[in-house]
């Protein structure tokens, strides 16, 4: 099956395709009302799917579907007010949708035009509802280059990719450009790798296609594992196409015919949106033997990885590609001269992917105007953790923390006080509130001891204990080293050790001195970047948080009331009116009900500190020590 | 299970991937996907079939976290440990969890209704702590409404 309606063609030329597009354009009424509903797995989560089985059936029922069409989207990035909604042409912007609430849009807003004012977005700092999208604050200071295509398209229709210019840069490149031209235009944009190391793209490239060998392989990465990041995911599920595109022009560029998509088996939507956009482009001639008629032939295949984190670095990943344990290599010889099965291998990660045809299609002038000096073009980031609009966004390079984390995702949540920011996942590390006006780039967050990383952004406030997350990137981190090396196998678990006696009140003097000698010792000697990044999570906590690691390990407390063994929970009397939720919702019985109007007593005895006490009290009745 | 049930199962598995030993990474997913687990039947099949070493085999399907060589119960519960999951309590909702089944991390219930497991991010980051149970995604979850998500699955 191919996008709707279009007779199967095999597109031979750049005028075919120029021609498709111009009819599936024609076809369509841009004035025609049109929902678009996030089908990205976070809408989804919150019940999406019904959401858009209600609409599909109440049109069908209503028999509207002719006035209108409904749209299944990628992500467009708002997922904490999601199931997401938008009414095109307006742009109406709807939030949390349920089932319930179907056929009103469809009768008041679609077909009568009127805004449901319930349904609209509060902005959580001026209390004004907002009805268009473009002016919700979320999205304002973004600038969506890569991920705004995402809701205009079904990412399983290959028809509306075209419709928005969908591989005019492939056609463009395949016809009037070689490979060495695209490789110049590429490092001319100097566009870096998104996946985290931010290596120079263009020189990549041209080291590979230089490189001797008669098969070279393209890979690209979406394995995302870094915890915390989500971006690769929503581009591959949302618009896969673009992603396809980029890969296609690389090989091209390179003089690569074989290509492999690495996706994590824990995106199942990420996999099977990707299968289907491979089959829709070999069907359109635009993937395979002799693309748009032009001779080039390039394929790719999917392989799903399975859950391990060290497979994001290239050597383990080509490893697992092999179908052997995906252990990193030293690598003296880069992949891009022996990777996969010993050939040259170009391996780019799918946000660097997706940036390519718009590199191609604007031209490197144009690209080079947006971001810093040395960071060029835009980046995605998950912003999530303790902060109010939670989801992805994609902002040019130069912004400043304080800009992502205070504008765009308008601040912390109940009051609470902003205390670090975690970038760069478990090769990462945490910034401070007194370095909030960096500006996000490559260069500034590698000096302030942190990385650009593949793009998650960690918000943490005061009640987030930074040994805490100190001990959780090294527990993370020790289960996902490949073993294979001594400094990374032990040298992490002895730093995960120490950790652990810390926040479990056995800290010791001259701990954190330790610590600091196992991290050097670690990024000097480790075979790949897992362990010469690791103790940055360490080092950073202890650089900006020192005074917390002593209150652990000299006053065996935990100031921001996280590390179990030394915190206890307690009861505010002059708040606590006995209301007995907490007393219900206790597993151990440890708290008593006195009588109405009469706080309740909690016995330390029997206490786990298991917390739901804490999260079911609506009052601030119980505080934690 | 029939043996030969089994090896045709494994056998056609293996031919949607032209039994190429490169995509044994995903040939795995697939037996896992219909078995639950990995029998160590079908792994002797994967190695005879593909020419590859029983060992290799098996030092994939214990590498990757994804594989597991125990049968595991009707509903698989993953408890996302990712950080965004973390700073927003993960760790308390696991051991709610673990609480209320009565089992640790890995391990099925006796019933073999539940198996508690943990993953490293699901990429639900934006909505955490997630909580997936049987391929379904609960979001935004609370230590309070474990007790009632469990009990929804019969």
């Amino acid at each position: 099956m191919v996008g709707k309606g279009q007779a199967l063609n095999r597109l031979s030329s750049p005028d075919e395709l120029e021609g498709i597009r111009k009819s599936i354009i024609k076809q369509r009424d841009p004035n025609k009302p049109c929902i678009t509903i996030c089908g990205g797995t976070g809408c989804l989560a919150l019940r999406g799917e019904s959401v858009i089985a209600a609409f599909k059936q109440k049109i069908k029922r209503q028999g509207v579907e002719t006035k209108v069409d409904v749209r299944i989207t990628g992500c467009p990035g708002f997922c904490e007010r999601g199931p997401l909604v938008v009414i095109k042409p307006q742009n109406i912007f709807y939030q949390r949708i349920r089932v319930e609430d179907v056929p009103e849009i469809i009768s008041e807003t679609v077909l009568r035009d009127n805004i449901i004012d319930r349904l609209l977005y509060t902005d959580p700092n001026t209390g004004q509802k907002v009805i268009y999208e473009h002016e919700v604050s979320f999205y304002k200071k973004q600038k969506r280059l890569i991920i705004g295509n995402n809701e205009l398209i079904d990412p399983t229709i290959i028809d509306d990719y075209l419709a928005v210019g969908g591989y005019a840069a492939l056609s463009k490149v395949l016809f009037r450009m070689s490979p060495e031209e695209v490789i110049e235009e590429v490092k001319k944009s100097s566009l870096r790798g998104r996946g985290g190391g931010g290596f120079p793209t263009g020189i990549k490239w041209e080291t590979c296609r230089k490189a001797r060998g008669d098969i070279k392989y393209l890979i690209c990465n979406c394995d995302e594992g870094d915890p915390g990041a989500f971006m690769d995911r929503s581009l591959m599920e949302g618009n896969p196409h673009s992603v396809l595109e980029g890969m296609i022009i690389g090989a091209y560029a390179i003089g690569c015919h074989e290509g492999y998509i690495y996706v994590r088996n824990e995106y199942p939507l990420a996999v099977k949106n990707a299968g289907i956009a491979i089959r829709q482009a070999e069907e359109y001639g635009l993937l395979g033997k002799d693309i748009l008629g032009s001779g080039f032939d390039f394929s790719i295949r999917i392989s799903r990885g399975g859950g391990a984190f060290v497979c994001g670095e290239s050597s383990a990943l080509m490893a697992s590609l092999e179908g052997k344990p995906g252990e990193a290599r030293a690598k003296y010889v880069h992949t891009v001269e022996r990777g996969l099965w010993d050939k040259p291998t170009n391996l780019n990660n799918v946000e660097t992917w997706a940036n390519v045809p718009l590199i191609i299609n604007q031209g490197a002038d144009w690209y080079t105007k947006i971001g810093t000096p040395n960071s060029k073009g835009t980046k995605i980031f998950s912003l999530v953790g303790k902060v109010n609009n939670t989801g992805l966004v994609e902002v040019p390079m130069g912004i400043t923390l304080r800009e992502v984390i205070f504008d765009i995702g308008g601040g912390i949540p109940g009051g609470k006080e902003f205390k670090a920011v975690q970038t760069g996942g478990p090769s990462g590390g945490v910034i401070p509130e007194s370095l909030l006006d960096l500006p996000v780039d490559f260069d500034e967050l590698t000096k302030a001891g942190s990385m650009m990383g593949s793009g998650g952004m960690i918000v943490m406030d005061e009640n987030n204990c930074m040994v805490d997350i100190a001990k959780y990137f090294l527990t993370f981190l020790e289960e996902e080293s490949c073993g294979k090396c001594v400094p990374c196998r032990e040298g992490v678990k002895r730093m995960r050790e120490i950790l652990t006696d810390i926040t479990e009140g056995r800290g010791k003097d001259g701990d954190i001195e330790l610590l600091e000698r196992l991290s050097a010792v670690i990024i000097d000697s480790s075979l790949c970047a897992l362990g010469g990044t690791a103790p940055n999570p360490v080092l950073t906590t202890i650089g900006y948080f020192r005074d917390e690691y002593e209150a652990h390990i000299r006053d065996k407390r935990c100031p921001a009331g996280v590390c179990k063994a030394l915190i206890s929970y307690h009861i505010v009397d002059e708040k606590c009116p006995g209301c007995r939720l907490c007393e219900k919702a206790c597993p151990t019985r440890a708290i008593t009900f006195v009588e109405k109007r009469k706080p309740v007593i909690l016995d330390q005895e029997k206490c786990i500190k298991c917390g739901i006490c804490y999260d079911v009290c609506n009052l601030d009745a119980i505080t934690v020590k | 299970m029939g043996a030969k049930q089994l090896a045709e199962k494994v056998e056609s598995i293996l031919d949607n991937y032209q039994r190429d030993q490169g995509m044994l990474v995903s040939i795995l997913q697939d037996i896992q996907a219909e078995y639950n687990y990995l029998p160590k039947e079908a792994l002797v099949e994967v190695s005879q079939t593909l020419g590859a070493p029983l060992s290799r085999v098996y030092s994939v399907a214990t590498f990757f976290k994804a594989f597991s060589l125990e049968p595991r119960g009707r509903y698989l519960i993953n408890v996302c440990l990712g950080t965004a999951c973390h700073v927003r309590g993960a760790v308390r909702i696991l051991e709610t969890i673990e609480r209320e089944l009565d089992i640790r991390p890995g391990k099925t219930t006796q019933d073999l209704k539940f198996t508690l497991e943990t993953v490293n991010c699901v990429g639900c980051c934006a909505l955490g702590p997630v909580v997936i149970i049987d391929g379904e995604y609960h979001g935004q979850m609370k230590t309070d409404k474990v007790k009632v998500l469990l009990e929804n699955y019969t």
